[in-house]
Order: C-alpha cells, then structure tokens, then sequence
C-alpha cells in the first residue's frame, strides 16, 4: 500500500509532454493497492488536469502558482508532499528544469536518489533503478538500502508515454510558503535556421568531434552536398562555432523528425545527441572506438577513420 | 570576493575493459583521467569574472579525490586559478554525487565564497547531481545548465540565461551568493599556457581529510548502492568489414539502396 508520487512540468502553461514518461515508469512498479499521485505547479493547473488523467492517476495535485519555473518552490511542494504522505517514490522527467531541483530536494529530505534512470523495477519488493555510466558504456543497477522514499529523474524517450483514461480525485494545494530567489525575466528563442531544415531532412550525415579541426568540416559538407544529404552535427562542433547551431542535433538543438537515414561519424552517442536521432529508422555510425555507445542504437556499423571512409565514399557519388 | 569552483577528474574507459572482481565497478586499470570537460567551461566563466573585475576575485579550485586527482586540479590551475583544495580520505572511494556535495558544503562554511560554480554534469556518470545537491545542502540559490552569466564579483544579484530543451534558454534573476552549474559553450575555455602549467606546480593546494572538515564515514553515506555495474546488451548493428574502400562501397550501396538513386 504505497503511495507513488509523480512531479508534473510545464513551460508557459504548456504540460512538459515526459511527464506523460515519469507517470508511466512510476506506473511500472505500482502494485495493487498502492496509489499513484501526480503533482502539478501552474498558474491554472485545473487546465492540466485533463492531460494528466491518464490510466493508473488515482490523483492530481493541483498547485496554483506563477507559471514561472521556481526550483524554491517546487522543492518546497516535493518536501510537504513527501514529509505529510511518505512515498517511496517520487518520479520526475529528467528535464534541465529537474537538473535544478530534483538533487536540491533529495538532500533536504534525506531520501534516495538516482538521476537520468532508465529502468526500474520491484526486486524482492526493493527497487531497483538502472543508470549508465562511463559515458554509456555500462549499466549500473542502483537500490536503496534503509530509504524510506526514493526520488528518481527518469531518462526521456525511454518510456512510452502514459495513455488511456482514468478519473483521478483531484487536490488542490495551497503553494507553500518558500523563499524564493530566483525571478522569470523573460525568454531567448533559438537563433534563425538560415534555411538549413534538419526537422525536415530524411537523410543527414552528422559529423562530432572526431572531424578534429575546423578545416577538416569542409570536405564534409561538400561529401554531405554530393549525397544529397543535409550535414548535421553535434553539440561540440557547433558549440566551437564550425558548424552553425542550427545544424546541431540533440536535445538543446534540432529533432531529426522526418530522417529515415541517419549517418553519423566521429560521434559518441551521448544520451543529449541520441535524443534527437534514436528513433531514426536507419543508423549507420563511423566510429574509430568499437566500445562507442552510437554502436548500440545502430543499424550498421563501420569501425573505423571517418576521414578514410569519406573520402572514399566520395567518390561513389 | 571570491569564486569557489569545484571540478572533477572524470574517468574514461579504453577501448577494452574488465569489470572489478567484485562486479560492481570497472577495473581501475582501464581508467584514463582527466578535468571533466564541463569544468574547463566553468573555470573559465569563473577567470573571465575575475578578469573584467580588475583582478578583484579570488578563483579557488576544490576537488574531492585521491592523488590521481591532482592533475585534474592542476590542470584548472594552470588556467590562472589563484589556489587549490584537495579533499581525500578513503572513505570516499564510493562517494556519490550527494557524498561530494557534502563535502563541498563545509568547504564553503570555511571559505565563504560570494559565487560557486559547478559543471552542468560530469562526461563520465553525467548525474548532473553534485551542484544542485551542494545548494540544497547549503539552502542557497541555484539554477542548473547555466549557459549565459552576467555577474560582477560581491554583487546582490546575477542575470543568467538557462539552457532548457530544443535551443529554448530562459532569462532569469538570481539572489547572490548562489551555486550555478554551467553548460558547455557558455564561453571557449582558454588553453593553459606553458607559463600557467610551469606556476600552477608552485601554487597553493590545501590537502585535507574529512576529519579536518568535522565529517565522519556516516555523513558521506551514499544514496543509492550500486548492485553491479555490466556492459550493455548490444544492439543489433550489423558490423561492415573489409577496406576502407570495401566498407564505403558497402555503405554506398545502403545509402543508394535507402534513397533509391
Ligand atoms: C543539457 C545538455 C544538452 C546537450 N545537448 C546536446 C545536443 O543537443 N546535441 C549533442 O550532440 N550534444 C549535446 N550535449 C553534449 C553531450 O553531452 C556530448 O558532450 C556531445 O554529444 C559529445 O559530442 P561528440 O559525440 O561529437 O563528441 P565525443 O563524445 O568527444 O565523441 C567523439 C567520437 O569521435 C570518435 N572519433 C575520434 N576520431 C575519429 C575518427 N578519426 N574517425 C571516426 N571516429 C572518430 C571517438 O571515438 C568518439 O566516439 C548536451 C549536454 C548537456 C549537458
Ligand atoms: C559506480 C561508481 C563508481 C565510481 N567510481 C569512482 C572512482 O573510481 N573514482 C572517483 O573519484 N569517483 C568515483 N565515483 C564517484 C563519481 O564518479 C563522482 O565523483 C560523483 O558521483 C559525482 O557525480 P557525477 O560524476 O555524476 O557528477 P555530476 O553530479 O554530474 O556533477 C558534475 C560536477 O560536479 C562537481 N563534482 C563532481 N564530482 C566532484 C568531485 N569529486 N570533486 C569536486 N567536484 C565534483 C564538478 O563541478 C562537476 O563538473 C563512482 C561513482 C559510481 C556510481
């Protein structure tokens, strides 16, 4: 008879679409009994209730606050919640926004912690969370000893996202009180595309930072022209400024949304960049390291020199 | 005025690897080390800082970690930090993210910095925990994935942008003294010249132990206990052999097949 406490999001009054993920890993470890709550902080948060009375919500929470993002008062909401109710576990996306409260809130409660968790599962009635390491070349199955609550940030794009109806009581919650120091000035939008579409491209060559230097990124954009592909690349190449941002693909850049052949070379396969690519049908990765986790989202895989093999693949086109 | 900036040494595996005997960590025979990348970024953020104020800020460097660590802080030394701390007891061989954070806490207590930087997450575990969990600990401000920083040192409060998903970044206030942790690209980290590599030999590091900092084993108790640590399961890509020129034929083909040309 456990309680499960799910942490909702939104952006401007939009509900953040992984909630839909963290209820449905909490939903995988709820046994008969237990009840499922999902907490949300929003300026009309009765708005979201419909979006979060999903199959297994047996309640909504609903917070009336600023739609601004508060990590004060979301860890204030995480430790009334936990210290009147006693989950043993509190599931949250692993968005940036958790990034800021999700540790913050864990050692103010004292409770167990795991972040970026993409498995988790009841193992003699303990919880197990599944986590990679050493830049996604291991898993790490994690448990809990001696903790009575549990906060996991669950990896998106890994669960299917909750579905079905269901027809949760829904709480209202008076914020609690919080000192808050931070304050919402405004937004930055992404800077213009210049015409380079990567959410509309079906083929792109993606280039990391196994190209180098910046004067080995020609040879590549022309290889990618002569293909008929649209170049891409990851964060660190346009971070150095080689490459425009509007050509990086990942979770802080573009979703390759309508690619069905995706090529990547010099590229590690962090989590951020698979992101944007993991769900593309065709996958093939140039990579020199064998271990490179890119290897294990992909469909072919050459180990080797991204250089040789461009250059000659060049001349098949 | 004074920046404290907390860096690690992340630990990459060569391209073959063996787990440790006990099944619940690699061998440490396969490590390569060195300054988490995202570090270079917030030593940098903290140099520049110091740099436009006229040189009125202290940048200090503390790193929780053995011997081996030693690199990595001399590493972010030799980018022009004035001094270093270095905290290793053996008891922190299994420290998590939060083990660290508390660590890092009674360093602020004695050092009392007016800004703390941390990397947005390591490259090797990436749990992006030890920042935030640090400005729990302390109950001060803090705001994650800090990808624009506009702060003068001793100042009430700081304007910075966070980097949210898709390219968005949000504008945002914060009180002062906070704990941010900073995203890659917020600058381009400066290389270390041979004159900072050579000065950064003689400058000052502070080695203690938990017992110097008042902490026992049981207040860096993690929280969570790694079960065992395994390689993946991997996928199912099919592996292309040969030359290089075999190889690209091959994926010539696959490309002409796919895109019907
Ligand atoms: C909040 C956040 C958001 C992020 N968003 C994104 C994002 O949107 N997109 C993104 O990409 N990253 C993003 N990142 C960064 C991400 O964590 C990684 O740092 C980045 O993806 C690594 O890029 P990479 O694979 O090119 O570089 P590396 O990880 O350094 O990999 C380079 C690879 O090249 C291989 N290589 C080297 N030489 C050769 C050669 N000659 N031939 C073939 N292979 C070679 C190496 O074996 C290695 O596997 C984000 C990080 C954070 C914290
Ligand atoms: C299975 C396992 C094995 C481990 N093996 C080792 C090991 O062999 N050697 C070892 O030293 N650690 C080891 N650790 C600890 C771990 O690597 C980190 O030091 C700790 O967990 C911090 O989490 P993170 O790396 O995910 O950093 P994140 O929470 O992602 O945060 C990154 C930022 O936090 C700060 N930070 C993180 N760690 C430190 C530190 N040690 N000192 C100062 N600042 C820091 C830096 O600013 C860094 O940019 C292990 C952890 C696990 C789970």
């Amino acid at each position: 008879m456990a309680e499960l406490l799910v942490i909702a999001g939104q952006r401007a009054g939009e509900l953040h679409p992984a909630s839909l993920e963290a209820i449905a890993a909490a939903r995988s470890v709820k046994l008969a009994g237990d009840t499922l709550a999902v907490a949300l902080i929003a300026a009309d948060p009765q708005a979201l209730v419909g979006a979060l009375s999903v199959e297994g919500v047996d309640e909504v929470i609903a917070i009336k606050a600023s739609d601004d993002f508060q990590p004060d008062l979301t860890e204030a909401v995480i430790l009334a919640l936990a210290e009147a109710r006693k989950p043993a576990l509190i599931a949250t996306a692993h968005g940036v926004d958790a990034w800021s409260f999700a540790p913050a809130a864990a050692v103010k409660l004292g409770c167990g912690l795991a972040t970026d968790v993409q498995a988790l599962r009841l193992e003699d009635g303990a919880l197990v969370a599944t986590r990679a390491g050493y830049a996604e070349k291991v898993l790490v199955d994690l448990d809990f000893p001696g903790k009575e609550t549990v906060l996991l940030t669950i990896r998106t794009n890994v669960f299917e996202p909750a579905a079905g109806s269901g027809s949760p009581k829904v709480t209202e919650m008076a914020a609690p009180a919080a000192d808050i120091a931070t304050t919402h000035e405004g937004w930055k939008p992404p800077a213009d595309a210049g015409g380079i579409d990567i959410p509309g491209s079906e083929f792109i060559l993606s280039i990391g930072r196994g190209v180098g230097d910046e004067s080995n990124v020609e040879q590549f954009l022309e290889l990618a022209g002569g293909m008929g592909a649209t170049l891409g690349c990851s964060r660190p190449i346009a971070d150095n400024g080689w490459l425009p941002k509007a050509r990086q693909v990942g979770q802080s850049g573009q979703l390759a949304a309508s690619c069905k052949l995706y090529i990547a070379m010099g590229v590690s396969g962090s989590v951020q960049h698979q992101w944007g690519m993991k769900h593309v049908e065709t996958i093939v990765a140039v990579n020199t390291d064998p271990e490179a986790s890119i290897f294990s989202i992909a469909r072919y895989g050459i180990v080797g020199d991204m250089f040789e093999i461009a250059e000659e693949l060049q001349n098949h086109f | 005025m004074k920046i404290l900036v907390a860096v690690k040494q992340a630990a990459f595996l060569d391209d073959e690897f063996e787990m440790r005997a006990d099944g619940r960590d690699v061998d440490a025979d396969f490590f390569e080390k060195d300054l988490n990348e995202f570090d270079h970024f917030s030593v940098e953020e903290a140099m520049l800082i110091k740099e436009a104020a006229g040189d009125a800020a202290e940048v200090v460097i503390a790193i929780v970690g053995d011997e081996d660590a030693d690199d990595a802080l001399r590493t972010a030394l030799a980018k022009g930090a004035d001094r270093g701390i270095r905290v290793w007891d053996d008891a922190l061989a299994e420290a998590d993210g939060v083990a660290v954070a508390r660590v890092l806490a009674r360093l602020v207590e004695r050092e009392q910095p007016d800004m703390v930087f941390t990397g947005a997450q390591s490259a090797d575990f990436g749990s992006a925990v030890t920042g935030m969990a640090l400005a729990g600990l302390l109950g001060w401000p803090h705001a994650a994935v800090v990808c624009n920083l506009d702060y003068t040192p001793g100042a009430k409060t700081a304007t910075l942008r966070r980097e949210l998903e898709g390219g968005l970044e949000e504008i945002m206030t914060i009180r002062c003294p906070a704990v941010l942790s900073i995203q890659l690209g917020i600058n381009q980290p400066r290389y270390a010249s041979l004159r900072g590599i050579k000065q950064a030999k003689q400058k000052p590091v502070d080695e203690l132990s938990l017992d110097d900092l008042g902490l026992s084993a049981a207040d860096i108790a993690p929280v969570a206990r790694v079960r065992k640590m395994y390689a993946p399961e991997r996928g199912k890509a099919e592996l292309i052999t040969g030359s290089a020129a075999e190889q690209a034929a091959r994926l010539a083909e696959i490309i002409k097949e796919l895109r019907g040309m």
